[in-house]
């Protein structure tokens, strides 16, 4: 793939009006929606959803509990999909894996040393070698921001090169944590280099660093694909997290999608939500759009 | 230059903040007279929709605080309402009570705030229960708050009314939202800011001004409320609340035969209760050297 691309000299990648993405951003919110495109809206949205749960006390228990969920996310609703994959850390895979089965929804799973991604390179590699081989679908990497903020793109673009290599089938979602890269334009570099260094997703953040996914990052990121599509004729995935835990910032983040980069991309190979709360919300509004009633969170499940 | 009047802007009142209806619509409070007292907000479903989420954040705090605290604060409410009589006779005044009827309402508000201020940590020793059992249990019943009450307050009145069905509400540890009168309903949104200033959290009360016969199907279905308070005698909505809180079990109090101007049978530790579910508890006990337990 390398070979074929032309690599473009990162320091000069776009640089990005920030008055004008905010401003452009505010603008999907203001859309009107009426009542049937926002069920098929909310229900797209159950099914782009990476349920997630990344956390330090996660067990067995929670990953099983999680990935039947993930399946069987409201039965009292006919019809409904499912999300589109559950995401945990390396250790959990081969059980999240063996409660998936049969189910259709894919394994992703969190590797080189997240959420940091302060680790040597071997290690990173080594992690990866393990979510794979335990069976994940999906990988989902953080670049060393350091690195990156120290100006060292060609370590950074190395770094997503190798994992991409051990990847083998498994798609590589790759996190920027634009949290911590401050400012529109770093964005929009980190976004360059990870779609030319391989990735098939590029996702906002890891959900530990506050700010998480905002509409504006989002759209630059949006951005950035719409032009690496133009020019290489490849479509890459994109995938918000962290911090989208309603049903309307949901359908938000879908007219931004719809409006930058199409229908193509309107389907979960080509977006994710990766958010712990947002399912219950859109249930919510989902029962309350079918029985005219306001729901209470006392009858949906707890995860 | 004779000095501009700078009028109030009346808003409801949700979660803590004075917000206008999220619909933007108003409606006119009109006097006797037909004159034009204030533009109110017309509350849409979304606003109640609002504060039932901002009640429900709400409830874990206030309910988990300690008893003698909520009586602090009830007090402190007392306390407020007290400091501005002048306002609150004046608005009574303008909605056509007489001067000494005005007084009498705002005497007796504050009277009964003051009133379920007292029974806060006492209803609780009053109510509960030690069970007698046959078996060594220490079995024992005590009233826990029902989570978040929708109320429809009194029509004919627009403070005691108020007043005597959001005191017994969160005196048990309860949250609420509250439609306020819709004929008059100046001092409800007064009253808002009476409670704003005197320590009660965000969210514990919220309340909307605007039309009941728009309101109270969503006060009735909404799933995420635990109980339901209508104060007026018309059946066709004592009837759709009836069924309507059947979907999720609420309990409906219908307080539509009270004079809310008579202590008598307007202020009492049942009104308290009203809004409270019996928890029973059987805590094992060893049975120690053949004694029995007396009860």
């Amino acid at each position: 793939m390398g070979a074929l691309l032309q690599i473009p000299d990162f320091k000069h990648t776009p640089t990005i009006d920030h008055i004008g993405v905010e401003e452009r951003a505010s603008r999907f919110t203001k859309r009107s929606i009426k009542a049937e495109t926002k069920v098929n809206g909310l229900k797209l949205t159950l099914n782009m959803i990476d349920l997630t749960t990344l956390e330090g006390k996660d067990t067995d228990g929670k990953v099983k509990q999680l990935c039947y969920k993930a399946a069987h996310l409201h039965d009292a609703y006919p019809g409904l999909p499912t999300v589109a994959a559950v995401c945990v850390y390396p250790s959990m895979v081969a059980v999240a894996k063996k409660a998936l089965e049969g189910t259709g929804v894919n394994v992703a799973s969190v590797a080189t040393a997240f959420p940091s991604g302060q680790a040597p390179r071997d290690v990173k590699i080594r992690d990866t070698k393990f979510a794979v081989s335990n069976g994940a679908d999906e990988v989902d990497m953080v670049i060393s921001r350091g690195k990156f903020l120290q100006g060292e793109y060609n370590f950074v673009f190395d770094e997503i090169a190798a994992i991409k290599e051990v990847c083998g089938k498994a798609r590589l979602k790759v996190i920027l944590e634009t949290g911590e890269l401050v400012t529109y334009d770093k964005v929009r570099r980190a976004s360059d280099i990870a779609m030319y260094a391989g990735a098939d997703f590029i996702k906002t953040s890891t959900g530990k660093i506050q700010p998480a996914a905002t509409m504006p990052v989002t759209l630059v990121m949006l951005e950035a694909i719409r032009d690496f599509y133009y020019k290489t004729g490849k479509m890459i995935a994109m995938k918000p997290a962290g911090g989208i835990s309603k049903s309307k910032a949901a359908l938000h983040y879908l007219v931004m999608l719809q409006e930058t980069l199409g229908e193509a991309w309107m389907n979960n190979e080509w977006f994710r939500f990766g958010a712990s709360s947002l399912a219950n919300d859109v249930l919510m509004q989902l029962e309350k759009e079918r029985t005219g009633v306001y729901q209470s969170a006392n009858y949906f499940s707890v995860d | 230059m004779e000095r501009l009047e700078v009028l109030k802007t009346y808003k409801i009142y949700i979660g803590g903040q004075f917000p206008r209806t999220e619909s933007g619509r108003y409606y006119k409070a009109k006097n006797a007279k037909g004159e034009l007292l204030a533009n109110m907000c017309l509350s849409s479903r979304k606003d109640f929709r609002d504060a039932v989420v901002a009640a429900r954040g709400a409830f874990g705090g206030w309910s988990g605080r300690a008893a003698f605290n909520r009586s602090q604060i009830l007090y402190r409410i007392a306390e407020m309402l007290e400091g501005r009589r002048a306002q609150f006779a004046d608005e009574l005044i303008k909605q056509g009570s007489s001067s000494a009827d005005a007084e009498k309402e705002i005497n007796l508000s504050i009277d009964r705030l003051i009133y379920y201020a007292g029974w806060c940590d006492k209803f609780q020793q009053v109510f509960s229960a030690v069970n007698p059992v046959a078996s060594s249990h220490f079995n024992f019943s005590v009233p826990e708050p029902t989570g978040v009450v929708a109320i429809i307050a009194p029509q004919d009145s627009s403070l005691i009314g108020l007043v005597s069905v959001i005191a017994p509400v969160i005196a048990g540890g309860n949250t609420c939202v509250v439609l306020a009168s819709e004929e008059k309903p100046l001092c409800s949104v007064t009253f808002a800011e009476v409670i704003n200033s005197s320590d009660v959290p965000g969210g514990v009360v919220n309340i909307l001004t605007g039309k009941p016969s728009e309101l109270v199907k969503y006060f009735a279905d909404h799933m995420d409320v635990n109980a339901v308070v209508y104060c007026e005698k018309n059946d066709t909505d004592k009837k759709l609340i009836q069924e309507k809180a059947s979907l999720n079990v609420k309990r409906v109090l219908l307080y539509d035969k009270v004079n809310w101007l008579n202590e008598n049978e307007s202020q009492s530790p049942y009104f308290i209760m009203d809004t409270q579910e019996i928890k029973t508890t059987w805590h094992p006990i060893e049975n120690v050297a053949g004694g029995k337990a007396g009860y």
